[in-house]
């Protein structure tokens, strides 16, 4: 395909603009952070420059650590939950008809909602005096307070973001199961594929390219969780759920510290890199052999 | 089998649906139903909530602000990213890969450590709360996108359209405008619903950059939330309207979702 492209630096051009805005947004504010990670701040803006002193504290802080474990626990669980739950409900639902539209614009409903309404919709849902998920929950003689007990706060985050992300890799994965020809469909039949046999060597191989890009949506995604999360819970019980960006975000703008927030933010940033990276290229290794 | 495979969709579709429901439930009710007794439905049916938000400007400024910065956003994302789609689908130049890897690691950094640069550079050049600022903001992750996108579209067009328009002595904008445009139009209608979608629910650099005369919708309600002690039906009602414009988008593109992604390869 790359071969077929015309040679042509003229299109320099036509990428320019993209190529302005972006930078604009990415190159200045990285620049300000990288500023700011090698520097020691009194105020007044007097600035100290400090080397690599506050990387060296963030990487062998133990408040760090925990917020990685944390991080990493959180999307792990996300991840093990949502592909296979996803691919399960694409492969279930309708191939064609008047419900195929019902189905779709339903469930595509709340990645369309503000995160912060996503969290509020939780947290009230899950009130355990008021709410309908903690009611009932207490009411069937299980003790459940997201504010006291730390597992409950859990699995209210990860139900939560079950709720709200699913929903793309079911978009996803149905868009993979509907570019598959009737014919492919036939032909395992007069060969009497079994189910398994027509999901594994039909299927699955043709969602391969959209499960990828969900995998690494997913992955980005739950990395970076905020707004949702600081709604629900605050980082609470405790230090329970707080999570990376919570954990950056106190440090920043709750503590001020802006050196070792900005050593945490580069850090941070360069591990959601090497990890998209390691799954990007993990995922796509078979179809460049 | 085949009745057993519907349950699965039918469920999920509840339990997307159970928060939604309890949410306008709730928008229904009065303070003291709310956190007097607990109901599955309003008893005591009142349309003050919203009435509030409708009659009251910080309210509803709050949701033309979001709206106003939200569709420049994606008119700018999508008009820019159109050519550069072009470009990485049809033309080969030096530094095309490192280029598109490049603009999607900006769909990697996380909000949260951008924020205070973001504070610093939009106020240095007096953009600080303006909807132009958050439009511009949310360009970071949503040009990338829409990039992506849009790439993927141009390249499931055969090459042949471009040669035979330019053979026919077309120059390029007008085969660009009048014949490719329109070419791949669904791409552009999923181009601008991702769009769309990332700059109205994104929050916190919309928070970060505005103070009163752009503060979004969700920033109200957070404020609110603190300052007015615990209106639980107010706030509510303010998330069940911030459903809304999303819902439209998403009736508008149906068609779109299914077939756009398969082809867009996203």
């Amino acid at each position: 395909m790359a071969s077929t492209k015309i040679p042509n630096q003229k299109a320099w051009l036509l990428v320019l603009p993209v190529v302005l805005l972006v930078a604009f947004n990415a190159v200045v504010p990285l620049m300000t952070v990288v500023n700011y990670s090698v520097q020691e701040t009194f105020g007044e803006n007097v600035f100290f420059f400090e080397g690599v002193k506050w990387f060296e504290q963030i990487l062998h802080s133990k408040r760090f650590h925990e917020s990685l474990q944390r991080q990493l626990l959180y999307t792990a669980i996300v991840l093990v939950l949502e592909v296979p739950l996803g691919v399960a409900i694409a492969l279930a639902m309708p191939r064609r008809g008047p419900w195929v539209s019902v189905c779709l614009v339903l469930m595509a409903m709340p990645l369309l909602i503000p995160w912060n309404v996503v969290g509020a919709m939780w947290n009230i849902i899950a009130l355990p005096d008021i709410g309908l998920l903690g009611r009932s929950l207490n009411a069937m003689g299980i003790e459940y307070n997201f504010t006291r007990q730390p597992f409950a706060a859990w699995a209210t985050l990860i139900a939560m973001d079950v709720w709200h992300w699913t929903s793309l890799v079911v978009l996803l994965a149905y868009a993979g199961l509907s570019a598959i020809p009737d014919a492919y469909y036939q032909a395992a039949k007069i060969d009497g594929a079994s189910r398994w046999a027509v999901f594994r060597f039909i299927q699955l191989p043709k969602m391969k390219r959209v499960l990828t890009i969900a995998i690494l949506l997913r992955f980005m995604d739950s990395f970076m969780i905020y707004t949702e999360a600081i709604v629900v819970t605050g980082g609470g019980p405790g230090n329970s759920t707080t999570l990376l960006s919570i954990d950056l975000v106190k440090i920043a703008l709750g503590q001020f510290d802006l050196g070792p927030a900005a050593a945490m933010s580069l850090i941070y940033f360069l591990i959601i890199l090497l990890l998209s990276w390691v799954f990007y290229t993990v995922m796509t290794r078979d179809e460049a052999n | 089998m085949r009745r057993a495979s519907w349950l699965l969709p039918l469920f999920y579709i509840l339990f997307v649906l159970a928060p939604i429901y309890w949410l306008l439930n709730m928008s229904f009710k009065t303070t003291n139903e709310i956190l007097g007794t607990f109901t599955l439905w309003p008893h005591d049916f009142t349309f003050d909530n919203y009435r509030k938000i409708f009659t009251d400007p910080t309210w509803y400024n709050g949701y033309l602000n979001s709206i106003t910065y939200v569709l420049i956003n994606t008119v700018i994302s999508v008009t820019v990213a159109l050519p550069a789609a072009y470009a990485f689908s049809r033309y080969r130049f030096l530094g095309d890969k490192h280029l598109f890897f490049w603009l999607l690691t900006n769909r990697m950094a996380p909000p949260a450590v951008f924020a205070l640069p973001f504070f610093q550079l939009y106020s240095a050049i007096g953009l600080f709360d303006t909807h132009i600022a958050v439009a511009l903001a949310h360009c970071l992750f949503n040009i990338p996108l829409a990039v992506w996108i849009l790439e993927g579209f141009m390249s499931g067009v055969p090459k042949e359209l471009d040669e035979t328009a330019f053979v026919d002595g077309y120059s390029f904008w007008r085969f660009f405008l009048r014949i490719f445009i329109p070419t791949i139009a669904a791409g552009i209608g999923v181009a601008a619903f991702f769009c769309f979608m990332f700059s109205w629910v994104e929050l916190l650099l919309a928070k970060t950059l505005t103070s009163v005369a752009a503060k979004p919708i969700a920033a109200t309600m957070t404020r609110t939330a603190s300052t007015s002690g615990y209106e639980l039906g107010l706030l509510a009602a303010a998330g069940a309207l911030t459903i809304i414009p999303g819902a439209i988008v998403i009736y508008f593109v149906r068609n779109y979702i299914a077939k756009g992604f398969a082809l867009g390869r996203v």
